[in-house]
């Protein structure tokens, strides 16, 4: 069987469960659909979370920035699972106890203002819309490279597959699929990496073989590889520094603080029975999203060491570019990967000298994706890939529409516009809120902005430096008011937007940067993608210095603070 | 209310606790002490490096069940635990 077949069988398969979870999980009432019920088992809820929070890049990019950044790359890894220790103190308990819907509903209620509820939706749409185009634009790729459909074709049919699922079932729908889709994902993750790392090491256990010889030798796997690099010119793998250890320690918290306020990720805690659930539901969540992140720093690695040994032979030899294989043939077509033999002598080299580089573009997003090829693993593994990326890819999208489809039909449609909104009616404009969403999703994934790859971090930006000072600051002190909530979250936004605009254009479009992306121009060298824990900074203090200015919150309010805090006396989430 | 108040303050040690952990398996071990710890090596791997890969997220799900663990006996102990549980 060609490898164009198995991947079509398995992808179809794939689908086809998606499909038939969605007729089995419709959503009848506007808890199925915006909390599932309140009725998930912890466990179920911490693998859908892992699928949920999972993206295109996790599963595609990530492991190829760390092949790339080395030890510098340590910020993706410690950054986005960090982040669930915060969610399980600070934030995950509280919310579910509190027992509403959607994130922006708990800022209302809390700060006693539509207004702040406003700014919330606000920031929720912006955070979840930027996101949302980076998994639409992996699921693009995902299609053309191992379908080979065109981009649209593929971006069409993922975003058909998504419509029938969120739109019957809403986060009951999302929730089952997702379960199904960590399974291919992880999958998909990990079999490759154990067959690399046997190849390579003779130890099946990725996150092992990284730390052992090399078959046949007793040189350690990553020592070769520091000794490699060091001879083509380049940085150490394990010590390469990201820009500066103050930039790798706020780049880090950054993406900690900004995985803790996504909402996508907040309202799945709104779905396990009980408090003392969503404590342990983060755990599990974790525990699922360990799997793949522990295994992604043995397949950078492992990457890296294949993809300069398959061009700089270990014995000495150079890459005949007649006669490169396939994979590398297939990945030239698209653009990702280019040669130049700028010396004419047929041979390819390798070096971090720019004079006499042949490799002329290797791009990262393609180190997991043609790993298995790379490899030479079979062409099951290579299908069962492309499924686990579209996985990763539809399953991070329906949590994120999700996010976008409630915030529009029970923050603004009900809990602003249209309060006597019936039961029906708010579930008719919750499914129609998908549709759109979907809708503009696709719009923006044929028409992707050239901010593209730069809008995820801008979205944990926004999520750290407005949403999760807002929730903490709510739970823990009891003596926040809504002047000070509102101004925090404004400054946190501004503060976050201007450094991320002035370095890289506004809305990303470099001729507007009016500081140019100059790293001379970084306040104390921080990059901007590693800018929102300085907005959470500025978040806090506005709020704190505005809060103590004004009067203090009602009485009310202080009992529901109150409330909060202890497990005791919570219902499923009501709906009011 | 002083019962309440003395769980607060029991939840908010044991999260003090927690995060304290967390602040130093993955900002000092893994970033700021990162070179002297790159000294000691464990197999192949240089530990302020196995820190910053591997280490901190093992040490980030142990926190995470402890702290759920804790938490339950707290929620009991204090009498402010879910009705039927």
């Amino acid at each position: 069987m060609t490898l164009q077949t198995t991947t079509y069988l398995i992808v179809g398969f794939t689908f086809s469960i998606y499909i038939g979870i969605a007729i089995w999980a419709r959503a009848s009432t506007t808890k199925d659909f915006y909390v599932a019920g309140g009725h998930v088992n912890p466990i179920a809820n911490g693998m859908a979370t892992a699928a949920d929070w999972m993206s295109a890049a996790s599963f595609i990019s990530m492991a190829g920035l760390i092949a790339f950044m080395g030890y510098g790359g340590s910020v993706f890894l410690m950054g986005w699972t960090g982040g669930y220790v915060l969610l399980a103190m600070l934030l995950a308990p509280y919310l579910r106890k509190f027992g509403k819907f959607t994130v922006p509903e708990f800022i209302g209620e809390r700060y006693y203002s539509k207004a702040a509820r406003i700014v919330a939706v606000i920031c929720l749409i912006v955070a979840s819309v930027t996101y949302v185009i980076g998994q639409m634009k992996g699921i693009g790729v995902a299609f053309s490279r191992f379908l080979e459909v065109d981009y649209d074709v593929g971006l069409m049919i993922g975003m058909g597959i998504v419509f029938i699922y969120a739109v019957m079932g809403g986060m009951k729908g999302i929730t089952y699929t997702q379960i199904a889709q960590y399974c291919v994902l992880i999958l998909a993750y990990t079999i490759p990496a154990i067959f690399i790392s046997l190849n390579l090491t003779g130890n099946p256990i990725p996150q092992l073989g990284l730390g052992s010889t090399m078959v046949g030798t007793d040189v350690f796997l990553l020592d070769r590889l520091d000794l490699v690099l060091r001879d083509l010119g380049f940085l150490e793998y394990t010590t390469n520094v990201r820009l500066s250890t103050t930039n790798m320690f706020m780049y880090t918290l950054s993406l900690m603080i900004g995985t803790a306020g996504l909402p996508h990720v907040i309202i799945r805690f709104f779905t396990v029975p009980k408090v003392k659930d969503a404590r342990s539901s983060a755990g599990w969540a974790l525990v699922f999203i360990a799997i793949l992140y522990t295994t992604a720093p043995s397949v950078a690695a492992m990457a890296r060491l294949n993809l300069i040994e398959t061009v700089n032979k270990p014995d000495g030899t150079q890459l005949i570019y007649a006669e490169r294989p396939t994979w590398i043939m297939k990945w030239e077509e698209t653009g990702l990967l280019a040669f130049d033999d700028k010396n004419g002598d047929g041979e390819i080299v390798y070096s971090a000298d720019a004079e006499t580089n042949e490799m002329t573009k290797v791009d990262r997003d393609i180190m997991v994706l043609a790993n298995p090829e790379i490899a030479g693993l079979p062409n099951w593994v290579i299908a069962l890939v492309a499924a686990g990326g579209l996985a990763a890819a539809l399953s991070t999208a329906a949590g994120l529409l999700l996010a976008i489809s409630s915030a529009i039909s029970h923050d603004l449609l009900k809990g602003v516009f249209k309060p006597d909104v019936t039961e029906q009616q708010e579930l008719m404009a919750s499914r129609v809120a998908m549709a759109g969403a979907i809708m503009l999703a696709g719009y923006l994934g044929f028409n992707p902005p050239d901010f593209a790859a730069g809008t995820v971090a801008l979205a944990f930006g926004l999520a750290a430096s407005s949403i999760f000072p807002a929730l903490m600051m709510g739970i823990f002190y009891k003596r926040m008011n809504k002047e000070g909530a509102i101004a925090g979250m404004i400054a946190g936004l501004g503060v976050t937007l201007l450094y991320v605009f002035q370095h890289k254009g506004i809305m990303f479009i470099a001729s507007t940067s009016y500081m140019g992306d100059m790293p001379q121009n970084w306040f104390l060298g921080i990059e901007p993608n590693a800018f929102g824990a300085i907005g959470a900074m500025f978040n806090f203090a506005v709020a704190f210095a505005v809060a103590k200015m004004t009067a203090p919150p009602p009485q009310e309010i202080v009992e529901l603070v109150e409330h909060i805090r202890v497990p005791s006396g919570a219902n499923e989430p009501i709906s009011h | 209310m002083s019962k309440n108040s003395s769980y607060w303050s029991a939840n908010l040690r044991l999260v003090g606790l927690c995060l304290v952990i967390w602040f130093v398996v993955s900002y000092l071990f893994g970033i700021i002490l990162v070179e002297p710890l790159n000294t000691i090596k464990i197999g192949g791997y240089k530990l302020g490096f196995w820190f910053a890969q591997q280490g901190s997220i093992y040490t980030f799900i142990a926190l995470i069940f402890f702290y759920a663990k804790r938490m339950g006996k707290l929620d009991r102990e204090h009498n402010v635990h879910e009705d039927d549980d």
